[in-house]
């Protein structure tokens, strides 16, 4: 499965749903039942936003690069399980060059404000940075 | 919708009425009546206030003190006004010891600043443990500054501060103590007439931040004889961006001037410049004419309300909110029973901003997180915290809304 297919499996997750509450119930179930090896559960993977953690670690085996995140809020970490389950499998380049369009279409653009201070655009980020570094080791 | 003591007949003020000089709260949010619960951080505005500050701008605007012209007299005359209702509003002796600033963070900042500069290595300044963060860094960058220890008030595992703990503290070397008249955080209200008593005692002067006691209940400074008391405009009902220094006129007598400028000023010349008299000494640069207007406008329409009856009126809105919360499995309710304007909650594991986020879907405004007051977070381990804060235009319906959206909310979370 591509990047955008992947994509488009969460957005289809998603249609239909016109109630905020059951968009949220979705992520919420997601973020529930995300975690993250506790090894990895350190300062050293920790994405700190004004109001929620992110831990994220990633592998790189075969050419593909395998994401685990958790948060302590159920919502982020609902987000980031998302993009766990689409960048997870896929090339460092194909992930660099990923357009990351599913947020603004389940309706969760404000997610990604700044102000919102939750740390999903640094969760991005720092999941694009471990495809740059690892694509910089090939 | 639970049990608890509201008084439906309730008369002594209109709530629907005084809604409707609120047109903000006529709004949806998510297609949803927007529930308004974070009067704490800011409140919204009457009518009354915003149509002052357009009048101002177009009928009465022009630089005040120093024009002959009609207009500017007009402005100056207003600001004055506002400075008198002000003084009239706290009980102040003379509008000498009222000084416009931006607000209850820079009032205290200019006394952190102007006192500061009074004080010598090895003084000591006293701050509560549920302070905001707004009266513990100027005290912090004080301390730095000038050497100065600051020493911590703490307060019991309820959330209540003891001024026997406060007496262990105090030592001839203590010049200022500061401590917020009602905590933003826990609704804490404490005891300043008696802690002035016992600083005083000690040869220390009184800062008190009333940013979230001034909107609440009647504040008499002389009454309660606090040497400063800082609040702001739009806590109460007012414009943002205008806020008060009270201080006594002889404390600010003392005070070197805090910034330099116009107004501030008696005479200048390159060799040597004099400074105005209270309170303009502490008023450098134009000041905010319109928002001392439109401040006016906000104190002239609680004083219509009656600060006693908003207060009695408060007070069985929050009793009732704490009640309802009360009821609700596994919540943790921080602070005392006995308290004003706000309820600041955890429920079971759920994280402050998944309770807020889902909250916000619903239709409902409520802060989360650590309040600016790390160290209250702190106290009880814990990160953030959820906070619904009333005001005199919230309703027994909404504070029913807020409870029902919490259980919904629960429910989202198994």
């Amino acid at each position: 499965m591509t990047i955008n297919e992947a994509q488009d499996n969460i957005i289809a997750d998603f249609e239909g749903l016109d109630d905020w509450l059951d968009k949220y119930q979705l992520i919420i179930d997601r973020g529930m039942a995300q975690k993250i090896d506790p090894q990895y559960k350190t300062p050293q993977h920790l994405i700190e936003g004004c109001q929620s953690k992110v831990w994220i670690h990633a592998d790189y085996a075969d050419g593909k690069v395998t994401y685990q995140a958790e948060s302590n809020t159920e919502i982020a970490g609902g987000i980031a399980a998302m993009l766990v389950e689409i960048l997870s499998g896929h090339t460092p380049r194909e992930i660099m060059d990923a357009d990351l369009y599913f947020i603004d279409r389940i309706g969760l653009k404000e997610h990604l404000s700044p102000t919102r201070s939750n740390g999903m655009l640094a969760m991005m980020k720092q999941m694009k940075l471990y495809a740059i570094a690892f694509n910089s080791v090939n | 919708m639970c049990e608890g003591g509201f008084n439906q007949s309730y008369d002594m003020l209109d709530i629907n009425k005084i809604r409707e000089d609120f047109p903000i709260l006529g709004d949806t949010v998510y297609n949803r009546p927007l529930v308004y619960l974070d009067n704490a951080a800011t409140t919204q505005k009457p009518r009354q206030v915003v149509e002052c500050i357009s009048q101002c701008y177009y009928h009465r605007n022009a630089n005040v003190h120093r024009g002959v012209h009609y207009l500017s007299q007009e402005a100056t005359e207003a600001h004055e006004q506002a400075r008198e209702s002000v003084r009239s509003f706290i009980n102040a002796r003379s509008t000498s010891e009222i000084v416009f600033t931006r607000g209850t963070t820079e009032s205290i900042n200019l006394v952190a600043s102007s006192f500061g500069e009074t004080l010598k290595e090895g003084d000591e300044v006293i701050v509560s443990q549920m302070e905001h963060h707004s009266d513990i860094v100027p005290w912090q960058l004080l301390a730095s500054r000038r050497g100065i220890r600051l020493k911590v008030w703490k307060f019991d595992a309820d959330g209540v501060l003891h001024v026997d703990d406060l007496k262990a503290l105090l030592s001839d070397r203590v010049r200022l103590v500061a401590v917020a008249q009602a905590s933003n955080t826990l609704g804490t209200v404490n005891p300043i007439k008696e802690i002035a008593t016992v600083v005083h005692g000690a040869g220390a002067l009184l800062l008190v931040d009333g940013a979230q006691s001034v909107p609440h209940f009647p504040v008499d400074v002389r009454d309660l004889d606090c040497d400063f008391l800082a609040f702001s405009g739009h806590k109460i009902y007012g414009p943002t961006g205008i806020g008060v220094l009270y201080g006594k006129e002889q404390v600010l007598e003392r005070m070197p001037p805090y910034q330099g400028g116009g107004e501030m000023i008696d005479h200048v010349t390159f060799e040597k410049t004099t400074f105005n008299v209270l309170p303009y000494k502490f008023e450098a640069g134009t000041p905010d004419f319109i928002g001392s207007a439109a401040l006016k406008a906000a104190l002239d329409y609680v004083s219509a309300l009656g600060i006693e009856n908003v207060a009695a009126y408060e007070s069985q809105l929050v009793d009732y909110m704490i009640g309802c919360l009360a009821e609700i499995p596994q919540i943790r309710i921080f602070g005392p029973r006995q308290r004003i304007g706000v309820a600041s909650f955890l429920v079971g594991e759920i994280h402050p901003y998944d309770l807020g986020t889902i909250l916000d879907h619903l239709g409902i405004a409520v802060r989360t997180g650590h309040h600016c007051a790390q160290p209250t977070m702190d106290a009880f381990k814990v990160d953030g915290m959820v906070r619904a804060s009333v005001a005199v235009y919230n309703t027994k319906e909404e504070i029913d809304t807020l409870i029902e959206s919490i259980m919904r909310a629960m429910r989202m979370f198994h």
